[in-house]
């Protein structure tokens, strides 16, 4: 562990969170899952690194149990 | 190679080949045998020839007495193609097959994705090419005929089969009734429902995949292009995928997803195959010649190699069509161990020599299984957020390149890079595209009167060094053939000297199978002959 940045690197996060919130707004759950799926896949070849991938995942994982 | 005999249900007979006595049928314990093969199809076929060439005799046993039944592969790579040419086939199957190396693939009618395989120049033998199996099997059955030393017996289904520690007694079904043979090493090259893994016990690991799919070839006068066509979701074939595939003689293959419900009996019904067929090519002519349902398994055995008896091809391990990863390696794992057993049985290298087999090809099959599963899941994926990836990764195609590359019809069958104790580690660098553990790259080769050539054929299935002329001659060990590169075959396209990053003085020593096993920046007969004693498993 330790590539992937857990820091907030956005001047401004609320924008940033905004952002896609606003890309899901109006759509069913199914168009919102569909855009989500590509969304996933387009950032994580931005991102171009399997062991920061890896650790992403890993952290989204272990979000879902705690929650 | 004659035309066949097709019927119309050509499932049946493409060739038929005759029952006769064995004098073995006579011998009341049993004859014993050096090596048995059980299987005639080509991986079974491709172990006799290649023992064959190594002076070793080999029986060879088949349950049938014709070639043409059950399923068929269609392409056929080059690395296939390389250990068939050293068999004494491969041009004739290269002249007979169609050489393809383009590629499209289609979410519903629009093209997302086109591949090239970009055959480097200075090869003998294409990317890939297609070919019906039985031509390949009607051409390797020719050959045994044309050899010495392989008693090829139709109409013989082991029936029966007891392990000992110095040998396997196997009984023999034949139409005369059962006979017994002792043989030394039984080579099971009898296919995904192997009679002998059965009559052992053995289970497979892995994976069942739960989609079917209907597979026919047909028969039409067509002009499209020779490319391999693939769809997901076409207009013709609503929600699967589709494939299309040329073969000689107007041939077709024709693949259809039909999803994990589908009827098995009701989807081979001629009325139903022709309709669905007819949705794809419209009003065309056309003949159906062969139809199958398939489902698709991913899936070894966990050790190929279980005291005498050493499991090859399908019976080993299985995987989805996808990918053309089946009888290829199904060849790659008989070249494996045609040079390893002969050594074994001419008393040159220990019996331990197999565990490279089971080693090295096991990293074959892992590394076919992977590709494998990863393109069935992608074709057909299991769930449906899975399929919500894939979609996405499809929609995303046209737009990134990142996606296109993740687009996933078939990964090729490529040779796979052996991590193995066999090998001598470099101790010096190099650059080129020959690897460690990896069958040398081809390339043209003059010999010193200007005839043309390849490397590979002039490579002539024996440990050989290949030396690159510095002005000295130098002094071998007796048992390996040296060939000075510049003067006893002239790189006059410099294709070789890239190839193999050479230097003056480079000596490069290579495996019966054509193999890289070492490279040393200078001569050295001790290192050499460390290096081949070491790749005969004699540490």
């Amino acid at each position: 562990m330790g590539k992937l940045i857990t820091a907030s690197q956005f001047p401004d996060p609320d924008a940033a969170y905004r952002s896609v919130i606003e890309a899901h707004r109006g759509l069913s759950a199914e168009a919102s899952a569909d855009l989500d799926a590509r969304l996933v896949l387009v950032l994580a070849n931005h991102i171009g690194d399997a062991d920061v991938l890896a650790e992403a995942i890993a952290l989204a994982q272990a979000s879902s149990e705690q929650s | 190679m004659a035309d066949p005999d097709i019927r119309k249900d050509p499932r049946k007979v493409v060739y038929r080949y005759a029952y006769r006595r064995a004098a073995d049928q006579d011998v009341g314990r049993g004859a014993r045998h050096p090596v048995v093969v059980v299987g005639a199809g080509p991986v079974g076929l491709v172990a006799a020839l290649d023992l064959a060439s190594r002076h070793i005799p080999v029986v060879l046993l088949d349950d049938a007495d014709r070639i043409g039944e059950g399923s068929r592969g269609i392409c056929y790579a080059k690395r296939t193609l390389e250990i068939l040419d050293r068999l004494g086939v491969g041009e004739a199957l290269v002249a007979r097959g169609v050489t393809w190396k383009l590629g499209e693939v289609y979410l519903g009618d629009t093209l997302v994705y086109g591949f090239d395989l970009l055959p480097e120049d200075g090869h003998k033998m294409p990317a890939f090419i297609n070919l019906q199996q039985y031509y390949l099997e009607k051409a390797l059955v020719d050959r045994v005929s044309e050899v010495n030393g392989i008693d090829l017996r139709w109409n013989n289904r082991v029936s029966g089969l007891t392990l000992h520690d110095d040998c396997v007694e196997l009984t023999i079904e034949t139409p005369e009734g059962p006979y017994h043979l002792q043989v030394e090493w039984l080579i099971a090259a009898d296919g995904a429902r192997s009679t002998v893994r059965e009559l052992i016990g053995l289970k497979f690991r892995g994976l069942t995949f739960e989609d079917k799919f209907l597979i026919a070839d047909i028969r039409m006068a067509a002009d499209f292009a020779t490319v391999r066509r693939f769809w997901f979701d076409p207009p013709f074939h609503s929600g699967q995928s589709a494939l299309m595939h040329r073969q000689p003689d107007n041939i077709w293959r024709v693949d259809l997803q039909l999803g994990p419900d589908a009827d098995v009996e009701e989807e081979q019904r001629p009325e139903r195959v022709l309709q669905r067929l007819r949705r794809m090519l419209g009003e065309r002519d056309f003949e159906l010649e062969w139809v199958s349902i398939y489902r698709f398994n991913c899936r070894r055995l966990d050790g190929f190699v279980h005291g005498r008896v050493i499991f090859i091809g399908d019976s080993a391990h299985q995987v989805s069509p996808f990918g053309a990863r089946g009888a290829n390696s199904g060849v790659q794992d008989a070249e494996n161990l045609a040079w390893k057993l002969a050594a074994i049985l001419r008393g040159e290298a220990p019996a331990t020599l197999l565990e490279s087999y089971d080693v090295e090809r096991g990293q074959a099959a892992d590394d076919n299984i992977l590709h494998s599963t990863g393109s069935t899941d992608f074709i057909a994926p299991r769930s449906a957020a899975e399929r919500r990836l894939r979609n996405a990764v499809l929609g995303l195609a046209p737009k990134a390149e990142f996606a296109r590359r993740m687009v996933n019809s078939g990964r090729l069958s490529t040779p796979t890079i052996y991590h193995s104790a066999l090998t001598t580690p470099d101790a010096a660098p190099f650059a080129g595209s020959a690897r460690l553990g990896a069958p040398v790259p081809d390339a043209p080769l003059e010999t010193r009167d200007g005839s043309p050539g390849y490397l590979l054929e002039r490579l002539g299935g024996l440990f050989e060094v290949l030396y690159v002329s510095d002005g000295r001659r130098p002094n071998t060990p007796e048992d390996v053939k040296v060939t000075v590169i510049g003067e006893d075959l002239i790189d006059r396209t410099g294709l070789f000297a890239a190839r193999f990053d050479t230097r003056p003085g480079s000596t490069y020593l290579v495996r019966p199978d054509q193999h890289l096993t070492a490279r040393f920046r200078s001569f050295e007969g001790d290192k050499v002959r460390a290096a081949m004693d070491r790749a005969l498993g004699k540490q």
